[in-house]
């Protein structure tokens, strides 16, 4: 067999918690971090809800111990206070003779600032903070994160929609297996912005409940924000160095639906080909699987697509899944790690999280979602599934450690 | 290691299906360099072509001209680097949203995701595999390279589709003057290196390769490696990391016959690619080629493609600055680009 890609460490920060223990506590007494817009101004404030992680910028800002507010975007400061937990974990250090890489994701940057910036910039060129604007791209906010991390072998950066911080779990993993860096810190941080709020507006798929996935009712997705991030290592370096391992990456994969830019295929071609990629790199028959974290975003397009892909790749025996989109809202760029992490949860604390607001099934398919909390279940292997617009679709395995 | 079997450039020079290598050279005098667009319909359907930005069609057409070139129908993966993705749909989402937040148009908020490239060309090819795009600066088209450069040699792809694309603005160019390192001007991109005006010159354009695993009767040349440093600690490491990254791959540094430069006219920037090269590389022949395309952040397409090409018809065209012209067989061209000095990438190219 081939090398072993481990997890060492993990991070997160959501609408549920701002640690992993925070999160976990949320998961399990079935608290959902969707609520009222309060981060800033707009007409939907009342009328749509959002999940936002429950700090101000200047308290993201005191966490991290962070003083120029300037130089900031609140996706660096999501991206800093996860990524801290997760090396803070795995034990990195600055200076270690190890070749340490970050590899994080996200679809607008610091969207949330060149907001500010660009009304005045409109009304005359000449203005507008420069600082404001200095933070658009997405390669900003992952700079930012290795600037304090001290991390210098590897960055980049991955955009790929909804299953962009899978995919750079996935780059992570390649990158160690190819032996071109021993450690990655892998995952994404994503903030709610106006422009990401009326931009999914604009295409009717915002449920002003709050999302329900896969309910026959469902009425679209919740937009959340948040990061969350992986230590990965070879199994060989993490036992050597005598670090905890809290589970393995068994298995990945990404395929394309390259069917519509914003619509999945009615018969979940991508998401089909993803999830079996991923099956297959990790040897394992879909029967082994013990839970999918589904994408699950309460979309009717999604979960319908989803759905039909999991019918027909699990046939009688799909296994206890879930969307826990229910809890932490869509937290694009950020929620194939943050899901990863989850999944993690569940192997470690042997449970399986429910799908909540979920009251109908869909008529559709004969699965339903799992709606009540399982505990003291055997959870050994997790498909975490993300499926992006553009039809970009990840699939990732995690599984229970066990040295072999 | 992996080989360059095909190429699509949509540039500011004549770089398009059919062109003479980079002749005749193309001045420019507007405020950017912009790119000399193909007859769309050539590549999209006239119909979808409508409802497309501008990024998107150069993005899709120059796939498509890859895959011409390479004589190929799908590839085995799509990947994408892009600095900014389309800036264009961007600001028409950002002037909106300063009006009102009601009737917005969805087509430029689709457009403007970073991705909708790599998909709108993985639902043109009609292609189910691997698809990624990546959006760090200058480390946007190298990534894409490392990433497919990685799937070839684990086994996972024969070919890969991989590119990189950019395009610039008006307003985003006013916005990047103010914050410096830009000519405040328009200046004669061919006079660039002897302007007195201070500052680079901004471009743009849109880059894919084919990079397979066999060589065959389309090689323009062999990718060997792609080495990105992320924050070297003074010059002097950043000139040990490239004496490193050649001799890993077998080379000592008198075997580089040739380096393409960074260099884009501000002082700055230059004085750091001209002081690795001087320490690193002292006998390789050097090459100024930005005044022909500009500045942008995946302008190492246009750089890969410059190469590529020499190695393949063993000629430089006199538009190409190169000191001195390197007297025998060229062999291996080695290409460096940084950003502020933080982000450098280098590319190594063999014959």
């Amino acid at each position: 067999m081939g090398i072993r890609v481990v997890i060492t460490g993990y991070g997160i920060v959501s609408s549920i918690g701002m640690n992993a223990d925070e999160v976990l506590g949320s998961l399990l007494e079935e608290v959902s971090g969707i609520g009222e817009i309060t981060r800033f101004d707009t007409i939907h404030k009342g009328k749509l809800p959002l999940a936002e992680v429950k700090r101000s910028n200047a308290e993201l800002l005191e966490l991290s111990g962070l003083k120029d507010k300037r130089k900031y975007s609140r996706t660096s400061l999501l991206g800093i206070a996860a990524a801290s937990q997760a090396a803070g974990m795995a034990g990195i250090k600055p200076n270690q003779s190890l070749r340490t890489g970050l590899i994080s994701a996200n679809t607008v940057g610091g969207m949330d600032r060149t907001e500010d910036f660009y009304p005045l910039f409109l009304e005359n060129q000449s203005r507008g903070r420069l600082s404001e604007v200095a933070t658009h791209d997405c390669g900003e906010s992952t700079e930012r994160i290795a600037q304090f991390l001290d991390i210098r072998d590897f960055i980049t950066t991955i955009s790929t929609a909804c299953s962009s911080s899978a995919n750079a779990i996935m780059l992570g993993s390649e990158m160690i297996k190819a032996g071109l860096i021993d450690r990655v810190i892998a995952g994404g941080a994503d903030a709610v912005t106006r422009f990401t709020l009326n931009g999914f507006n604009t295409l009717m798929i915002l449920d002003k409940n709050g999302c329900r996935p896969f309910d026959e009712e469902r009425a679209g997705l919740t937009i959340g924000e948040g990061a969350a991030f992986l230590v990965l290592e070879s199994e060989e370096l993490a036992i050597r160095e005598g670090r905890k391992i809290a589970g393995f990456l068994s298995g990945y994969g990404n395929a394309n639906d390259a069917y519509h830019q914003t619509a999945s295929s009615p018969d979940g071609i991508g998401a089909g080909l993803a999830m079996a990629k991923a099956l297959e790199m990790g040897g394992i028959v879909p029967a082994r699987i013990s839970y999918i974290n589904v994408h699950g975003t309460g979309t009717q397009n999604n979960d319908l697509s989803e759905g039909i892909a999991v019918q027909r790749l699990f046939g009688g025996e799909v296994p206890p899944f879930s969307s826990t989109k229910s809890y932490t809202g869509h937290t694009l760029g950020a929620a194939g790690a943050i899901e990863a992490v989850i999944s993690l949860l569940s192997i470690q604390h042997s449970c399986v999280f429910p799908n909540l607001g979920w009251a109908t099934p869909m008529k559709e398919l004969y699965i339903r979602p799992v709606t009540t909390l399982l505990r003291n279940t055997d959870v050994e292997h997790v498909l975490s599934n993300s499926f992006g617009f553009g039809g970009n679709n990840s699939s990732l395995v995690l599984s229970k450690y066990n040295s072999r | 290691m992996a080989y360059i079997n095909g190429i699509g450039i949509i540039s500011p020079q004549n770089t398009l299906p059919g062109s003479d290598f980079l002749e005749p050279v193309v001045e420019h005098t507007s405020e950017f360099m912009k790119s000399l667009e193909p007859v769309y319909k050539l590549y999209i359907d006239p119909m979808a072509s409508r409802r497309l930005s501008r990024l998107i069609k150069m993005g899709i057409s120059s796939a498509k001209m890859c895959m011409q070139d390479a004589g190929l129908e799908v590839p085995d993966a799509i990947i994408t680097g892009t600095g900014l993705g389309s800036v264009e749909d961007t600001e028409k989402i950002l002037g909106e949203l300063t009006i009102e937040e009601k009737f917005l148009n969805p087509t430029p908020f689709i457009q403007s995701t970073y991705n909708t490239i790599s998909s709108q060309i993985a639902i043109n090819l009609k292609c189910h595999e691997y698809n990624s795009t990546y959006v760090h600066r200058c480390f946007s088209l190298e990534s894409g390279l490392i990433d497919a450069l990685l799937q070839i040699e684990e086994g996972s792809a024969l070919n890969v589709l991989t590119g990189g694309i950019d395009e610039m603005t008006l307003n985003h160019l006013t916005i990047i003057r103010r914050l410096g390192l830009w000519k405040l001007e328009p200046v004669r991109n061919l006079d660039l290196w002897s302007s007195a005006l201070p500052g680079a010159l901004a471009g743009e354009g849109a880059a894919y390769f084919n990079i397979s695993k066999e060589r065959n009767e389309k090689t323009y040349a062999r990718l060997e490696a792609v080495e990105t440093l992320y924050k070297p600690a003074s010059t002097g490491q950043t000139a040990e990391a490239v004496l490193r990254f050649v001799s890993e791959h077998g080379l000592r540094p008198e075997d580089v016959d040739l380096v393409m430069m960074g260099n884009n006219g501000y002082d700055e920037h230059d004085r750091i690619c001209n002081e690795v090269m001087m320490q690193a590389l002292p006998s390789a022949s050097r090459m100024l080629y930005k005044h022909l395309c500009g500045e942008y952040h995946t302008v190492s397409g246009f750089a890969l493609f410059v190469a590529a090409t020499i190695l393949r018809k063993q000629f430089i065209p006199s538009s190409l600055l190169t000191i001195p012209i390197p007297p025998g067989k060229l062999e291996t061209i080695l290409i460096h680009n940084h950003f502020r000095n933080t982000d450098h990438s280098f590319i190594l190219v063999r014959r």
